[in-house]
């Protein structure tokens, strides 16, 4: 057993416990690093795609359309791809989303597009609208002339857009295209957002947000400058005075705690900063990983931060959630996903403690939990232990205000659930201020995201050219 | 257990499935296949006079629709381009081991009577069922005045069938081509020259497509293209119709006749057999999916026979011919409406959109709580089946009649006929 020195209480029904915890890189061979964080769904071959798209009935009045946050005129790109008018497919999706090629890859089509897909109702699977998306953009993009974009007279206007991310970046391409001059200020020294840094690796390998991302910069009239953080470098007040429009796409930058005691040991980890790091990584192999690690949450980031650990040699990865199934953010696919990826789901149980020796985490204890009888979640009292050398929290992200407060005062409206409060064309409080994005209530997805952008970026120009 | 033999013109089959003239049944090592994979009979690949003939490279084109190979095919190929002598002894040998099949033997030499003379005591010496006259091949053999070239003038094609049938006693079905704007014509001539039968059709005039890189029709030989034949699924309803009309041609005395065009399935022979064919023949099916299709074709049609009680071939030929009219035979009174069932209803929209657009806007569009909702307004629909044709789910869109006690009643019996109201 281990001395007294440890500093926290050595649970007794527990068997002895290694001192150090197993946190190494390296743990796989060239190939498996390689196999494992390439592309999760291969890309469909032309013939392949020419099926699937004859799959596609062309309805009226489609409701895939209406699914689409972004309104892609689906039946129609689709019946472009089974002419192999491939570019008129592309055209058709960037129009409607300029991240077509992203969402095409992270989407959760089955909870949109697909779901809604007439296809469902004859005991059939829905047309692959998502991976369909991906053939035409991605078939554009071999092209010479893959600019299908062309700039609008120049306006004179000028507008400042915050934060590069799927939002931030839509709304510039928009402007631009409406003949605005646009300059993005972010406090990375990437753009792309989540895209970049947060999305997981095998949806979106190859470096493709940042090829995404040139495509965008490459209709002209949008400069970029990094590490210009709202709220440090820049403020709000001095944008809106010098610029003609501002638009805030700055994401959720504050990650939920779990508010337990030793939630500062090393070892309890935040799943969005270790899933950037792993974006980020040049080498996979250098990255160190967790033997048996807990993750715990419901949503898409537990489930990418499970499967990326399990992905990098994790042994044991257990992801702990407080309520059933039904009740996950993560869609069905996505717990499938994690399922056959070998990580562990365990349903009603919520941390209760984390036990450390030496600083480090080694022991977490989970409390059962059920609904009351008024439909509230109550712990039981029964407990049980995991030995862990890693745990993520994955408990979901909020907006930090701080950037578009000025001493301590919200310059903006900001809703009860702590968001910026938007009217439909997401225009703030502030009348020359537009926001988007997972800062504005609503889903956060990136195609929401890149549709924010765009309804802010033509009200915007509707406004200016008032 | 129905009988699926067949005795046409006297050529016996256990079955009414023939592999048409072509490579299928281009030499002995094809046909031994065929046989043993349980083709009732075949047409030999044309034989032509020596020197035989010389192929291009580069010899079919093809339809493809919606995902679906080979909807219809096209070739421009010629008769066989194997030595007369060695055919015939293919011929021969495969008679001798398969007596119980049809062998039919097609042939095409130039428009002179001493030509089939020739030809026909040789091809007697092999012991085959019957001739084919190859009168329909539209391509290469036309521009040297034979297939298409005789097929076209009915005069040659009475000529050429007296011509045989005065120099052998083999008996003789004369091959049509459908390239002419009446099929009866080169019928009633085959029928004034003695044939014992007629098989119909050969293939269509075509261009299945143009290379828009090489601006060249398919396929494309070398940059040049040539019109092709045309046959496989997407020509049956043309053989069905020249079928038809000549099985209902007084004139053409209930010639026997053998369909072909785009027989692929036992419906499909089912289909040719009702109208008034005695057996059918069968290329591009074959050569898209190999012989073994003929399984399904005899069991198919054995099992669908049985179901409605056939008991031979006999028993439902032509049973589809009586109800192949004029237009003018038509009753006026008969009123269908469509009917959508909502239940089964994916809510594609496609009915609402084709009869709004394109025909009588009988279909309503609306959300009724949100859904959508498609619904036939009985007063506009004509009782057309657009709408029935294009809903992707089997049965739900049916046609109603309307029930009605009005008599059959003809356009030349109908009032609204203006030849009626001038009399009247
Ligand atoms: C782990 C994870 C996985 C996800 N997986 C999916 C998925 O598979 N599919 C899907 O549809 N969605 C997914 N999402 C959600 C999706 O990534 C977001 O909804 C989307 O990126 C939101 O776009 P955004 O532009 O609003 O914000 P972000 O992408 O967060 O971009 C915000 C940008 O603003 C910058 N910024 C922040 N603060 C400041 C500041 N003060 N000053 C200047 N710049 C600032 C940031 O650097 C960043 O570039 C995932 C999210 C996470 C966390
Ligand atoms: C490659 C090819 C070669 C053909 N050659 C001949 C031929 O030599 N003689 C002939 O009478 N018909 C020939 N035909 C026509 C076929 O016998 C048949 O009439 C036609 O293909 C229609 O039947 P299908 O739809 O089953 O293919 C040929 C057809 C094809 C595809
Ligand atoms: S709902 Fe399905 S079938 Fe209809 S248009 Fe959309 S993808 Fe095509
Ligand atoms: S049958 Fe014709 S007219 Fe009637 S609803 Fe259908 S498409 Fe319209
Ligand atoms: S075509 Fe058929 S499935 Fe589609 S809306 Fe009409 S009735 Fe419904």
């Amino acid at each position: 057993m281990t001395d007294s020195s440890h500093a926290a209480k050595t649970p007794i029904e527990m068997p002895p416990v290694p001192e150090t915890p197993d946190i190494a890189a390296g743990r796989l061979s060239p190939e498996e690093y390689k196999e494992n964080f390439s592309d999760l769904l291969p890309a469909l071959d032309r013939r392949r795609a020419i099926i699937e798209a004859d799959r596609c009935y062309f309805c009226y009045d489609a409701p895939c359309i209406e699914a689409c946050p972004t309104g892609i005129d689906i039946p129609s790109f689709i019946h472009k791809i089974s002419t192999d008018n491939v570019k008129g497919a592309a055209t058709d999706i960037l129009t409607a989303n300029i991240m077509g090629g992203a969402c095409a890859r992270v989407c959760p089509v089955e909870e949109l597009c697909e779901d809604a897909c007439v296809r469902n109702t004859q005991n059939s699977q829905p047309v692959k609208i998502g991976r369909l998306q991906r053939y035409a953009v991605d078939g554009l993009m071999q092209r010479d002339d893959k600019q299908i974009f062309t700039r609008k007279e120049p306006t004179g206007k000028k507008i400042a857009v915050i934060g590069a991310g799927p939002a931030g970046m839509s709304c510039a391409h928009r402007l631009a295209t409406l003949g605005h001059n646009v300059v993005v200020f972010d406090a990375k020294t990437k753009a792309g957002g989540l895209n970049e840094y947060g999305i997981a690796a095998y949806k979106l390998p190859d470096d493709f947000a940042q090829k995404e991302i040139d495509y965008i910069l490459s209709i002209g009239g949008i400069e970029m400058r990094y590490e210009h953080a709202l709220g440090e470098k820049i403020k709000l007040e001095e944008l809106r005075r010098d610029f003609d429009a501002v638009f805030v796409g700055t994401g959720l930058s504050g990650v939920n705690k779990l508010g337990l005691d030793g939630e500062d040991l090393k070892g309890v980890e935040n799943a969005v900063d270790y899933i950037a790091a792993l974006r980020q990584a040049k080498d996979l192999s250098k990255l160190p990983v967790g033997r048996k690690i807990v993750v715990i949450g419901g949503g898409n980031t537990a489930i990418d931060i499970a499967i990326q650990t399990k992905r990098l040699g994790a042994e044991d990865v257990t992801l702990v959630y407080r309520r059933g199934e039904d009740d996950m953010n993560a869609t069905w696919h996505e717990q499938e996903l994690a399922q056959n990826n070998g990580v562990v789901i365990k349903h009603w149980a919520q941390p209760k403690r984390l036990i450390g020796w030496n600083g480090h985490v080694r022991q977490i204890e989970f409390e059962y939990t059920q609904l009351d009888g008024s439909g509230k979640l109550t712990g039981t009292g029964d407990t049980f232990t995991l030995l862990v050398d890693t745990v993520f929290k994955a408990i979901g992200q909020h907006f930090v205000p701080s950037p578009v407060q000025e001493g301590g005062r919200d310059l903006l409206t900001i809703t009860p659930k702590g968001k910026i409060a938007v009217n439909e064309d997401r225009q703030t409080s502030l009348d020359n201020v537009w926001a988007g994005g997972d800062c504005i209530e609503g889903q956060d997805l990136t195609v929401a995201a890149v549709e924010d952008g765009k309804r802010a970026a033509i009200a915007i120009d509707r406004a200016l050219s008032a | 257990m129905a009988d699926l033999s067949s005795n046409f013109v006297g050529i016996k089959s256990p079955n009414p499935f023939w592999l048409a003239s072509a490579p299928p049944t281009d030499k002995e090592y094809n046909v031994v296949r065929a046989f043993e994979a349980g083709w009732g009979g075949v047409v030999w690949k044309t034989l032509g006079e020596d020197p035989p003939v010389v192929n291009v490279s580069s010899r079919y084109g093809a339809m493809h629709y919606s995902g679906q190979k080979i909807a219809g095919f096209n070739n421009i190929e010629l008769i066989t381009d194997r030595p007369l002598d060695v055919n015939l002894k293919e011929i021969e040998r495969v008679k001798k081991n398969w007596p119980d099949r049809a062998m039919v033997v097609s042939l095409m030499v130039p428009c002179e009577e001493e030509s089939w003379e020739k030809i026909l005591r040789r091809v007697e010496t092999t012991g085959c069922d019957g001739i084919e006259l190859n009168f329909g091949c539209p391509h290469g053999m036309s521009e040297r005045g034979m297939g298409s070239a005789v097929g076209q003038v009915p005069e040659y094609i009475q000529m050429v069938t007296e011509w045989c049938k005065k120099h052998t006693k083999i008996p003789t079905l004369v091959k049509l081509t459908p390239n002419i704007t009446n099929i009866l014509l080169p019928a009633r001539a085959a029928v004034n020259g003695g044939a014992d039968g007629v098989s119909l059709i050969n293939t269509i005039n075509s261009i299945t497509a143009v290379n828009l890189d090489i601006m060249a029709p398919e396929p494309v030989v070398n940059g040049k293209g040539a019109h092709g034949g045309y046959c496989g699924p997407a020509v049956k309803p043309i053989a069905l119709n020249m079928v038809g009309e000549i099985a209902r041609d007084p004139e053409c005395k209930n010639i026997p006749i053998s369909g072909i065009g785009g027989v692929e399935t036992w419906r499909d022979a089912a289909e040719f057999i009702a109208l008034g064919a005695g057996t059918v023949q069968v290329c591009t099916a074959a050569m898209h999916y190999g012989f073994k299709i003929v399984e399904d074709m005899v069991d198919g049609l054995n099992n669908w026979m049985d179901e409605k009680g056939y008991h031979s071939i006999d028993d439902f030929r032509g049973a589809a011919s009586k109800n192949f009219v004029d237009w003018g035979q038509l009753d006026m009174n008969y009123d269908i409406k469509a009917l959508i069932n909502q239940d089964l209803c994916i809510k594609c929209g496609l009915c609402h959109i084709a009869c709004e657009d394109t025909s009588h806007q009988a279909i309503t569009a609306e959300r009724v709580d949100g859904q959508r909702k498609y619904t036939v307004i009985d007063e506009e629909c004509v009782g057309c089946n657009l709408c029935m044709h294009v809903c992707p789910v089997e049965d739900c869109i049916t046609m109603e009649e309307v029930q009605h006690d009005k008599p059959y009643m003809t356009w030349l019996e109908d009032p609204r006929n203006p030849a009626n109201k001038k009399t009247a």
